[in-house]
């Protein structure tokens, strides 16, 4: 497996903000790799020195195989890139700008820029200055989709669209994802990476703190279990791993390290399993474990 | 009264983010006019000398079409500050209007706007503060005027009738940017309309002034400039015309807030209409983008350009003709001359235009750094556009944009000037050259705008500022009996004296150098900085 994308170690800071503190990320060759994390996490600062637009105080950054601080404009062939905030020039049309941008990566497909015209429903001929937020997100992604790149790298894109538009948006990424292209995604929208990433890496302030597969990452974590037994439960409060326990009767609700979740099972079919609901956890709780302590210590930042 | 809700913490505000701005604004205004008003003090010591001087300027259309006529020839304070007359109340009238696009067009056009006006805030909100803003600066800019040209020693009425008329005329042209902030969507272009409007009435003014036999002066008063010309501080000071403007301002606000009335946040009154859906062939480099970028304002400076050549070379030919006596010459001789009077005319207005195309250029390179604030450099740098190609192509339009500038100006004077000197064949070369030899110093100050964008990119507008210092220098640096080694900071005033003076080829060449050194300066350092 070659990869697309290695940082190791990286740090960026502004006089005394570390935006980047020991950042380590990869991502493979054609895999959609989600990328996640709040507002201020350091997202953005990761996207623009991979993009050349930073440089990194110290760590490794490898892009497409070379060095995107001395090499961008050659990389730069190869990837597409959609900012968070797309600003256009007042007064030329979106239809010129994805011309224009798709020119200076080395070419747009014709077919594609049409077709995604369509179905993102965009009017090319309005001018910069007079499109909404999501309009002018629109004209990069159209630019950056229909460029024929290996690499796309997507910051927060869709968080100007209505949900209409986020789901032609999937899509896109799905025919990407067909194509073979590797996508970098930036996203706070949790259900839009679950349904659109091979792998996720949970950024928190400045550092990978999780990466790997959904299955992966949801195997560091709890399933929730519901259980109505035939008999009382026996035992279960003495099985590792197993969390707010809450017994009543022959009622069962409790949270259960993925590790253990044969264990419990066992004891609970002792008792004679008269009906089961089991939830695997949601990113949302994957991506909440990681920030309560962060939500805890807010006020502590604040008197600092 | 809840059109207006919200309306004192816009002003604060304004006063906030123009809190630099402002001030120094007031110091340039005041500094000029007590500057002139010692400057003449110390010249003209008796009263012949002083009639001489005025009877000279009146005889030469081409001072009275440039600064305005004199009223009486034998009141110092009126010859002292003649040249600031019309020419101060414009650059007045422009802070004015700017400031008060500033902080309404501008301000919506950025959003900025929307996100306070949902909050509580009245319709009417902006834009009155807007004008309060304007309004206090130019009036405090009059007052402080006055102050200043008493104490230099003039006579109190007419100082007061000074000041108070640039103040008004201030007041006449907020009214215009209030006006002209409805029209358009974008904050450029209802700058661009302020500077038509601002340009008509000075054009209006000088067909006003130049009238020899008195039948057209009717149409100075057809111009808000022509007003304050018509206040004749130090020649009658006549308060009562201070109204005129005032009346102006009044109908002025009321067609804005009518037009407000009428329009959605946001929008102008003339609808934008759509564009081609596909970019031109040619739209494929960022220097097609840059050119694009600034295409619109590069023609509109041209016009100018070629207008003012033009018109400065027609009344060039007139100089001589006008001036008689011995002192008169040596007044003139004094004003800026070196050989013959028509040379030296025209070699103090080819150094004008310098002036002028540095302005183009000083603003075509702050472009870099605004489309770098606005997001828009982004996504061209992460394109196979490199760092220095990106760079290149808006310093290229700075730098050929101020050459053909000042070309157009040289072709034009040296053209109407042959025409009228009926020697076209020995003109047109001669005001090229000495159009030519503006431009170091006019790329000079260009490329400390580009190593201010490499180097230090958030005190990149302090290229205006230097700019400012450079012209303070070079207009009172040897009244105030500056130190020469700082009279020979300013570029300019190392540029040869074209036509009819010495030319030395060794400034030309330090001057490009210097220039070209700094751009590669500005090179060197944006590639090894970041973005944003």
């Amino acid at each position: 497996m070659t990869s697309a994308i290695v940082v190791s170690g990286l740090h960026k800071s502004y006089g005394s903000t570390h935006a980047l503190d020991g950042l380590d990320l990869e991502v493979a060759t054609g895999e959609v790799h989600g990328f996640l994390g709040p507002n201020g996490a350091g997202k953005s600062t990761a996207i623009r020195v991979l993009l050349g637009l930073l440089r990194g105080d110290a760590g490794e950054v490898s892009l497409l195989g070379g060095d995107p601080w001395h090499d961008a404009a050659k990389l730069h062939r190869r990837l597409a890139y959609v900012p968070g905030d797309v600003n256009l020039w007042p007064n030329l049309t979106g239809g010129e700008v994805i011309d224009l941008l798709g020119r200076l990566r080395g070419g747009l497909d014709e077919k594609r820029r049409d077709d995604l015209l369509r179905r993102f429903d965009l009017d090319p001929t309005k001018k910069g200055r007079t499109y909404s937020k999501g309009n002018r997100q629109k004209v990069a992604l159209v630019a950056a989709l229909a460029s024929d790149v290996e690499l796309l790298i997507l910051d927060e894109p869709t968080s100007g669209l209505d949900p209409l538009m986020e789901e032609v948006f999937r899509q896109c990424i799905e025919d990407e994802s067909q194509r073979d292209r590797t996508v970098l995604l930036s996203s706070h929208i949790l259900s839009e990476v679950e349904a659109l990433c091979d792998r996720v890496s949970i950024i928190r302030r400045g550092k990978v703190v999780e990466t790997g597969t959904l299955s992966e990452l949801r195997h560091l974590t709890r399933t929730s279990i519901h259980a109505e037994l035939a008999g009382a439960p026996n035992g279960i409060a003495q099985l590792p791993g197993v969390h707010d326990l809450d017994v009543e009767g022959n009622r069962v609700r409790c949270e259960v390290d993925t590790a253990q979740l044969d264990a419990v099972m066992r004891q609970l079919s002792a008792s004679g399993i008269k009906s089961l609901v089991a939830q695997p956890p949601t990113l949302e709780e994957l991506f909440l474990r990681h920030y309560e302590d962060d939500v805890a210590a807010e006020p502590e930042v604040a008197v600092r | 009264m809840n059109d207006f809700v919200g309306t004192g913490t816009l002003v604060r505000l304004a006063l906030r983010r123009d809190r630099v701005l402002i001030p120094i604004w007031i110091v340039v205004f005041v500094i000029s006019a007590a500057g002139s008003a010692k400057a003449s003090i110390d010249l003209y010591s008796d009263k012949a000398a002083l009639v001489e001087a005025a009877r000279t300027s009146n005889a030469s259309p081409a001072l009275v079409s440039l600064y305005g006529r004199i009223f009486d020839e034998s009141s110092l304070g009126e010859v002292s500050l003649f040249k600031l007359t019309a020419f101060g109340a414009l650059l007045v009238g422009l802070l004015a209007a700017m400031l008060v696009v500033r902080h309404t067009r501008s301000e919506e056009e950025s959003g900025r706007l929307e996100l306070l006006s949902a909050g509580v805030l009245g319709r009417y909100a902006a834009l009155t503060a807007a004008l309060i803003v304007s309004a206090s600066t130019v009036i405090v800019i009059g007052l402080v005027t006055a102050l200043s040209l008493v104490g230099s020693g003039l006579d109190t009425k007419g100082s007061f009738a000074f000041g108070l008329m640039w103040a008004a005329t201030g007041l006449a042209f907020a009214g215009v940017g209030a006006v002209t902030a409805q029209v358009t969507e974008s904050a450029r272009a209802a700058n661009g309309l302020t500077a038509i409007v601002l340009g008509v009435a000075y054009v209006l003014r000088a067909i006003g002034d130049s009238s020899s036999d008195g039948s057209t002066q009717w149409v100075s008063w057809l111009s808000p400039i022509g007003w304050g010309q018509q206040v004749r501080p130090y020649a009658g000071d006549r308060f009562v015309v201070l109204l005129v403007p005032l009346v102006f301002l009044a109908v002025l606000i009321a067609a804005a807030t009518a037009l407000i009335r009428r329009r959605d946040l946001g929008a102008g009154l003339v609808r934008p209409r759509p564009g081609p859906p596909r970019a031109a062939k040619s739209l494929r480099s960022p220097l097609a983008l840059a050119w694009r970028l600034h295409r619109g304002s590069f023609i509109a400076w041209g016009f100018a350009f070629l207008l003012l050549g033009l018109l400065v070379g027609n009344i060039a030919s007139n100089v001589d003709g006008f001036v008689t006596s011995d002192s008169a010459k040596e007044m003139v001789q004094k004003l800026g001359g070196v050989e013959g009077i028509t040379d030296a005319f025209l070699a103090t207005e080819m150094g004008v235009m310098g002036l002028l195309a540095s302005a183009f250029g000083i603003q075509a390179a702050l472009r870099l750094r605004s489309e770098e604030s606005a997001l828009r450099a982004e996504p061209l740098l992460a394109t196979g556009v490199t760092r220095s190609r990106w760079l290149a192509s808006h310093v290229l339009i700075a730098l050929l944009g101020t050459g053909a500038l000042i070309l157009v100006a040289g072709l034009g004077s040296g053209i109407s000037s042959g025409a009228s000197l009926g020697n076209m064949g020995r003109q047109v070369p001669r005001m090229l050259a000495a159009s030519a030899v503006q431009l170091p110093a006019i790329w000079l100050v260009t490329a400390l705008v580009v190593v201010l964008f490499g180097f230090a990119p958030r005190l990149v507008t302090g290229g205006w500022v230097l700019y400012g210092v450079f012209l303070l220098i070079g207009q009172f640096g040897e009244i105030f009996n500056l130190p020469q080694w700082m009279i020979n900071l300013s570029p300019y005033g190392h540029t040869p004296r074209l036509p009819g003076g010495d030319f030395s080829v060794t400034p030309v060449i330090w001057l490009t150098a210097i220039a070209a050194a700094l751009t590669l300066a500005g090179f060197a350092t944006f590639r090894r900085r970041d973005i944003g």
